[in-house]
Order: C-alpha cells, then structure tokens, then sequence
C-alpha cells in the first residue's frame, strides 16, 4: 500500500559510491545557493510591486536580476566583525548551525520518484529535527553578542521558535498517521488519491502559520523587526556571517515550503489530467507558489506583538491542533 | 464569516496593487515630467538689469551678491551725460538659497526668471556659487509663461482694447476677455 521509492537517479547515472556522494552534495549545496536567491530575487520584486514600486531594476541590467548576486559580493568583501567582549567561537559558530540544518534539509525532498539525495525512511522526523537544532543558532548569537538587546531579541526569538516547533510537529504528526510512514517520498506516494490539504486543510494552514513563526517571518518577525531591537540576535553582524544568517532564512522558506508542499499538497505528484508536465516542475510550481504565499504574507499584515505571538500559539494553535490529531486518529481507526 | 474577513480582504488589496503597473518614474532615464512654474534655477538677464539692489535686499538668506559701478554715456543727440549703472558681480549662492522665489517676484525690471532645471548638483560646495555668466545662460532654458486658465481675469499686461492683441500664446480668445475689460470701462 504503501509506494517505495526506487533507487534515486544518481544511483543510477553512477555506481561508484564516493562519487555519488560528491554528486548529490554539490546538487543539494548548488540548489540551497540557486533557490534562495531566485525566491529573495522574487520577494524584492513582489513585494515592490505589490507596494506599487518597481523594486530592482539596474543589477544586471535587465529587471535588476543580478540584484542578489550582486549582494552576496558585498557580503562576501566586507570586513569580519567580532566585538571584542565577543566570544569568538560562539560568535563565529553561530551563522553555522542556524544555516546548515536547512541545508541537510534538502537531503529528503523527493523532486520526482527518482530525483532525491536520500530516501530516510524516518524522513519527516529527521525533517522537524534538523529545524528544531536552527534555534540553538538564534541563541549562540544573541548570546555570543555581548549585547543586552541581542541577547533579550534571541531570547525573544528562542521562545518564540519553541513556542511554534509544536503545532509544525503536532500537525505533520496528523499528516503521518493519514499517510502511515514517516518517510517523504512515501507521503507522497500516499496523496496517489487526493491530497492530504483536502482532508486536513485546518492542518495545513497551522503547518504554514507554523513554519512563518519558524522562520521568524512576518506577521511573525517580531524578534527581527528594525522598530524591535534593531535585528534581534544578529544585530552585531555583518558581512558573510550575516550573509548567512539570511542564507538560512529564504533557504528555510524554499525548504518549508518544499516540505508543506510535500506533506499536504501532493508533493511532486501532478493533479488529475495534467500528468504530462514533468514532476520535477510540479514540486518547483508547489514550492513558487507557496514561497509567493509567504511573500504576500510579509506584504499584507502587520506584525503580532511578543504576547499575542505567544498567545496565538499557546492558547489556540497547540489545541487546535490536538483536535486536529483527534480527528485523524478517529477517522483512520474507523476507517480500518 | 466575520473573523478573519480582514485578513482576506487584506490580501486582496495587496493582490490588486500587484496586478496593476507601477507608475514609477526612474530618474536618470526618464527625466520627471514637472509641473508649469517649477523653481529649478533663477536665471538672470543682465539686460534688464538696472542694479536697484531690490533682489538683494530682499532674499531672506542675503545669498545674492552685487557689485556694480556707474558710467557716463553723451547721449548721440546731445544734452548732458547720462549716467548708468553696470554690473560688475552678480551671484547667486544656490548652497544658501532657499528658492522662495522674492527676489524673482520683487524685481521691477524682469531681470530674473525661474526656470525648470535642477540638474546642477556639484561635488564642491564653492561651484554652488553661480556668477552672472552662469546665470546669463540659464535664461535659455527659462521657459515661456503657461497659459491662463479658463474663466481667469486678464492678467494686467493684457492688450488694451483697439489696439492689436500682443502675444497669441492664451487660449481663451481674444474677444472673451476683450468683451470683459469692455462691460468693465462701460460701468466705470
């Protein structure tokens, strides 16, 4: 009943085990670089137009294409900060771990039966971990910065990153007891009839409200906003560090989408009738079309203060939820 | 339903503003379209200019500077000399000038004009001296007055009725205003 993946198509092109590794690591690297710039790429001219501007237009001549490109050079020639009462390791380790989970990340997300890097038959477990381990990122930089407002923005940032880790986790829970595997292509596999949004769309819009407060995006930045505390933990900044610290942000809405899109909207799977467009572009349009979601968010609405941000999750999302779980239960008991 | 209708309509409106084009001039490209009467530069016709010192008294930031001194002439048909002003210096110091435009309005002998252009930004703030040569060339690029609007009283310059009308820049015709100054002259 339940689909298994065959072997991924890099298995396939190659035999020899190193050099599949080398593969898949540079596709999974060079799409977390590609990814995030297109969809940053993207939010610039959205949210411009939507805001009845034109956004960039002189990078690279044509629409300001190359406007984040051109960015990653400033960041990357910019001269290394740490404050001196700094602790350096700290300071310095933090970009790091808020920025490779997203990476590893990528490692799961099936583009087609036979387009992944790995299929980890505890997919979405490891999926919701390697988010959870991005907080320890927010709090060794606000820590590490020798600076009161960085230290009470990360602090900020951290209780607001638990506060949301369990509605994501309680309704991608609700998702695999619909499906029966934790694993992702199997997810997929299990939408061959509808998707999962039909039956669970509650589940899927906590998901989302989840994964914005995650990535600390609007309605939900309050731990980043300018009017707050400057940028929170990451005030002290600059250059590639900081670079990275952003790397993570749009490469967390590319993955989270990628997995929202997975869990509840069918992942690469075509809807009915439209089977002849290749996967691959189907989980690319699932993954635009909801990175454009998030982008209209940040456009639309104001952001919640840290009490009301608490409240939402606390008080109506976790139970929410836990109905939601119910229901699941309910329904695949008395269905069997 | 009532909760969350906000929010929709919130993203709607976002939506909207999305799929309509920006009107977003940009600028060294396309150069702004300014509106009649712009104050970009006042520019100076040394011609008209008979050294009464108005300008200068006037400007609230005293960033006009003049010098001048006066000279004899026989007039060609005879009589005594005639004596004139001429000016020496004439500048206008546009890092002090607040472009409030009195010392266009003050002048009684219609020696400055605005003119539309803003382009002369320099990198050293001693060029932002503008001397009367500078000023001289600004009058080509003053442009003519914009014509008066429907229904408006005649300005005071307007040609007195009987003879040929001056300038036939105004759209109005020429009878419309003429008929008012009459029924005006036949009531006093």
């Amino acid at each position: 009943m339940i689909a298994q993946a065959g072997e991924s198509i890099f298995n396939q092109w190659f035999s020899n085990y190193w050099l599949v590794l080398v593969v898949k690591t540079g596709v999974v690297v060079g799409f977390f670089l590609v990814a995030p710039m297109v969809v940053g790429y993207a939010e610039h001219k959205v949210l411009a137009h939507m805001q009845s501007r034109l956004g960039p237009m002189y990078a690279g001549r044509f629409h300001g294409w190359a406007q984040l490109v051109a960015d990653g050079v400033k960041f990357i020639q910019k001269e290394d900060v740490i404050p001196k009462a700094a602790d350096p390791w700290v300071f310095s380790l933090a970009p790091a771990v808020a920025m490779i989970p997203y990476i590893v990340l990528f490692v799961v997300i099936p583009f087609s039966p036979e387009i992944f890097a790995l299929n980890l038959d505890v997919g979405i477990f490891f999926v919701l971990a390697m988010s959870s381990v991005s907080v320890i990122g927010v709090l060794m930089a606000g820590w590490a910065s020798a600076n009161k407002f960085s230290l009470i923005g990360a602090l900020r940032a951290a209780a607001q990153l638990i506060a949301y880790e369990l509605p994501l986790v309680l309704a991608a829970a609700s998702v695999v007891m619909q499906a029966g595997t934790l694993s992702m292509i199997g997810i997929t596999e299990a939408q061959d009839r509808y998707w999962f949004v039909i039956t669970q769309p509650v589940g899927f819009v906590i998901f989302l409200v989840a994964s914005l407060a995650e990535l600390t995006r609007p309605p939900f930045d309050m731990p980043v906003a300018d009017s707050e505390i400057i940028f929170g933990a990451y005030t002290e900044y600059t250059g590639l560090k900081f670079a990275f610290f952003l790397l993570a942000e749009y490469g967390g809405i590319v993955a989270l989408s990628a997995i929202a899109s997975v869990l509840y909207l069918g992942g690469y799977r075509a809807p009915p009738l439209l089977g002849l467009i290749p996967e691959p572009l189907w989980m690319a349009a699932k993954i635009g079309a909801l990175s454009f979601f998030v982008i209209w968010l940040r456009a639309t609405y104001p952001r919640l203060r840290e009490d009301q941000l608490q409240r939402f999750s606390w008080l109506f999302l976790i139970p929410l939820t836990l109905v939601q779980i119910i229901v699941v239960g309910l329904v695949k008991v008395a269905v069997r | 339903m009532a909760v969350g209708q906000g929010l929709v309509k919130g993203l709607g409106v976002t939506l909207k503003h999305l799929l309509h084009p920006a009107v977003t001039q940009q600028y060294p490209d396309e150069k702004p379209d300014l509106p009649p009467r712009t104050r970009g530069v006042i520019a100076l016709k040394e011609a008209n200019c008979t050294v009464c010192y108005m300008c200068s008294r006037e400007c609230p930031d005293w960033c006009i500077y003049i010098d001048a001194h006066k000279e004899t002439h026989e007039p060609a048909s005879g009589g005594r000399a005639r004596s004139m002003k001429v000016l020496d210096r004439f500048a206008i110091d546009y890092a002090l000038c607040m472009y409030c435009g009195i010392c266009v309005e003050v002048c009684p002998f219609d020696a400055l004009f605005w003119s539309p252009e803003f382009e002369y930004a320099e990198h050293d703030i001693v060029e932002l001296i503008h001397e009367k040569e500078r000023l001289e060339e600004w009058t080509y690029t003053v442009l003519p007055p914009p014509s008066i609007e429907e229904g408006a009283e005649p300005p005071a310059e307007a040609p007195v009725p009987g003879t040929a009308p001056a300038a036939p820049a105004a759209p109005a015709a020429p009878a419309a205003p003429a008929e008012h100054r009459e029924n005006a002259d036949g009531g006093a």
